[in-house]
């Protein structure tokens, strides 16, 4: 089996502080890191490589700062990684047009794997777009995967608890969930091993055969103010106190 | 000049932050409270290769760097300082050694045992009598044909009760003084080797200390690390290579007492605000946080000195004996931060606290280090 592995350098959202003042995320100084969700789709990859062998090739579009990041995915399993360089800032449609142009250029891929949505921006738009450029099945939300000769069968996280089971021949594209499974750490051994992988870096004019532009311009970014509304429940009698807030809680739909 | 750790260095620092984030910090109280030997995190150590951190790769080890020791010796001392320094000795005292003077056979023998954790590995130099003066040692080993008969004791032996190489250290000619001690690797289940008491101590609760005892222990000669009366000199080299370990161990403890008072002192309010908005508070962590940063620069200086080849003894115990005098002040820092709360075992600060003090003493006192670094001045 063939593996494509998109991912993305992201700034750690833990870590990330609004300004008080302008109400604008403060990014300098914040670590750099390919979020757990996007080492879960590298992890899976490597499962299904251990059982049919085959080669992991993961794609990044942007600059990587920090090149470690990328190095570790490689020090888990990955074979090689390609870093393609956008024309411009890229947007969703860049993204998604790069990514699709580069697995159409690397050829014989047989899965596609991407995490459900980037941990930043979490829109989840490049998955499902990036199948629909390729033209391949695509199962979104997986929470489950078993890859089998002629087919891969996946669960879907659907919402409410529910699970949708769904099989798709290859080649295919799949978005996972964290839930997925718990991404390996690499040994020191394996540490040492990544550098000897190949990193590759692409300009987009060297394999795509039409100009890209985005469609969308970001005018702002700013952080979502969460007032608290401190209500304190003083009853005289606890059981009140617990039941009035229970009531409240119903009545914000927090409670079913 | 460049300060910037290398590709490969982040990436150790990355994977053994998150092995201790998640598999150390959630049983490390409980370890320390029940002293129980951190046995299940050694496996998972092993698979991961912190077992042979610069055991070269052909006898199974990761053959990664002294800086990456380092950070891998802090990263894990900042969730679980007793299983730092089990690390430490296992990697520093007791496999680099064997690297360095070991025989083929012996490198053969050994150094995979040590990198995948079949057998942890301790260092038996101390002896009630023969602390800071090392050469002071009464233990003996008589040769005897092929063998050498051993006669002694150790004590204060870091996994003395768990391990199962101990290099062990004996006279072999008293008219020599230090010139006539050897290096023995000393496997536990030898006849006449014998753990003794395993002390109660003030804190490192998770590390078993112990005193060996050596009656008519019959070691082969194959067994003898270096040649005769070199011992001293293995026990010296040994320890420079110690003292970065136990720098970087107490840069952990110092970085985990910052983190505890950062978190605590944004989150415990008094007079209406966060005490982190009082200055007193402000420089506390300002001073903690500057003297971290410095000690770990000193730690990770010596340790590219000897990753350069170049002689590092003076800057192993400059290393050492700063960064251990910052993890006590931190840590008495740290609790004045935390208040009363600082005092009761609720807060990990308490247990740091009790950590942080070994690291002025072993392997090597603070002014055991002074001697050494005065040596290396007036040379």
């Amino acid at each position: 089996m063939n593996i494509a592995v998109c991912v993305k350098d992201v700034v750690d959202v833990s870590e990330i502080k609004i300004d008080e003042k302008t109400n604008e995320p403060i990014l300098e100084g914040i670590s750099r890191e390919v979020s757990d969700i996007e080492k879960s789709a590298v992890e899976e990859a490597i499962k299904i490589k251990e059982e049919y062998g085959g080669k992991i090739t993961v794609l990044t579009v942007g600059s990587v700062e920090n090149m470690e990041n990328i190095k570790e995915l490689l020090a888990m399993g990955a074979d090689e990684a390609v870093i393609i360089s956008p024309p411009e800032e890229p947007d969703y449609t860049v993204v998604s047009e790069l990514l699709a142009g580069a697995i159409d250029e690397i050829g014989d891929i047989d899965i596609v794997l991407c995490g459900e949505a980037s941990i930043d921006l979490f829109s989840g738009q490049v998955g499902p777009r990036v199948a629909e450029l390729l033209d391949i099945p695509q199962i979104t939300y997986a929470e489950g995967l078993e890859a089998e000769e002629e087919k891969i069968v996946g669960e879907r996280d659907v919402g409410g608890n529910k699970v949708m089971t769904v099989e798709s021949s290859y080649p295919v594209l799949v978005t996972v969930t964290k839930e997925i499974n718990d991404p390996r750490l690499p040994s020191l051994q394996e540490i040492l091993g990544a550098a000897n992988k190949p990193i590759n870096e692409w300009e987009s004019d060297e394999f795509m055969d039409h100009e890209i532009k985005p469609t969308m311009e970001t005018k702002d970014i700013r952080g979502v103010s969460m007032e608290r509304k401190n209500i304190i429940f003083d009853e005289d009698e606890l059981e009140d106190s617990v039941k009035k807030l229970a009531e409240n809680l119903a009545k914000e739909g927090l409670l079913e | 000049m460049n300060f910037e750790l290398t590709d490969n260095q982040k990436m150790v620092r990355n994977m053994v932050r998150d092995f201790a984030e998640n598999e150390i910090e959630p049983v490390a109280d409980e370890l320390d409270e029940k002293k129980e030997y951190p046995d299940e995190i050694l496996d998972k150590m092993s698979d991961l290769g912190l077992l042979g951190i610069m055991i070269p790769e052909e006898y199974d080890g990761a053959g990664m760097d002294t800086v990456s020791f380092a950070i891998a010796i802090e990263e894990i001392s900042r969730k679980c300082a007793a299983t730092g320094v089990i690390t430490e000795v296992h990697n520093s005292l007791v496999a680099s050694p064997i690297v360095h003077y070991g025989t083929e056979e012996q490198k053969k023998k050994y150094l995979p045992m040590l990198a995948t954790g079949k057998k942890i590995g301790a260092f038996g130099g101390t002896e009630p009598d023969a602390g800071t003066d090392l050469g002071a040692m009464q233990t003996t080993a008589e040769k005897d044909g092929d063998s050498y008969i051993i006669n002694g004791q150790k004590t204060f032996i870091t996994s003395g009760s768990e391990a199962g190489i101990v290099i062990v250290f004996a006279v072999t000619d008293k008219s020599k003084g230090r010139k006539g001690i050897s290096a023995f690797i000393v496997e536990s289940d030898t006849e006449g080797f014998q753990v003794g008491d395993v002390f109660d101590k003030l804190g490192l609760h998770a590390n078993k200390v112990s005193e060996l005892f050596f009656e008519d222990m019959e070691v082969p000669k194959e067994n003898l690390l270096g040649e005769e009366g070199k011992g001293y000199k293995i026990a010296l080299s040994a320890l420079d290579h110690g003292r970065i370990g136990i720098g970087a161990q107490a840069v952990g403890i110092a970085q985990a007492v910052l983190d505890e008072s950062i978190e605590y002192s944004q989150q415990r309010e008094q007079f209406g605000k966060p005490i982190s908005n009082f200055q007193a508070i402000q420089w506390k962590l300002a001073e903690i946080g500057t003297r971290t940063e410095a000690a770990r620069l000193l730690v990770y200086n010596a340790a590219d000195a000897a990753d350069r080849g170049e002689r590092f003894t003076k800057e192993a115990s400059m290393a050492k004996l700063f960064a251990s005098e910052v993890a006590m002040n931190a840590a008495t820092e740290g609790i004045q931060i935390h208040g009363g709360y600082g005092y009761i075992d609720e807060y990990k600060v308490e247990q740091l606290f009790r950590d942080a003090k070994i690291t002025e003493i072993y392997e090597g006192t603070s002014e055991a280090q002074k001697m050494v670094i005065a040596r290396c001045l007036l040379k």
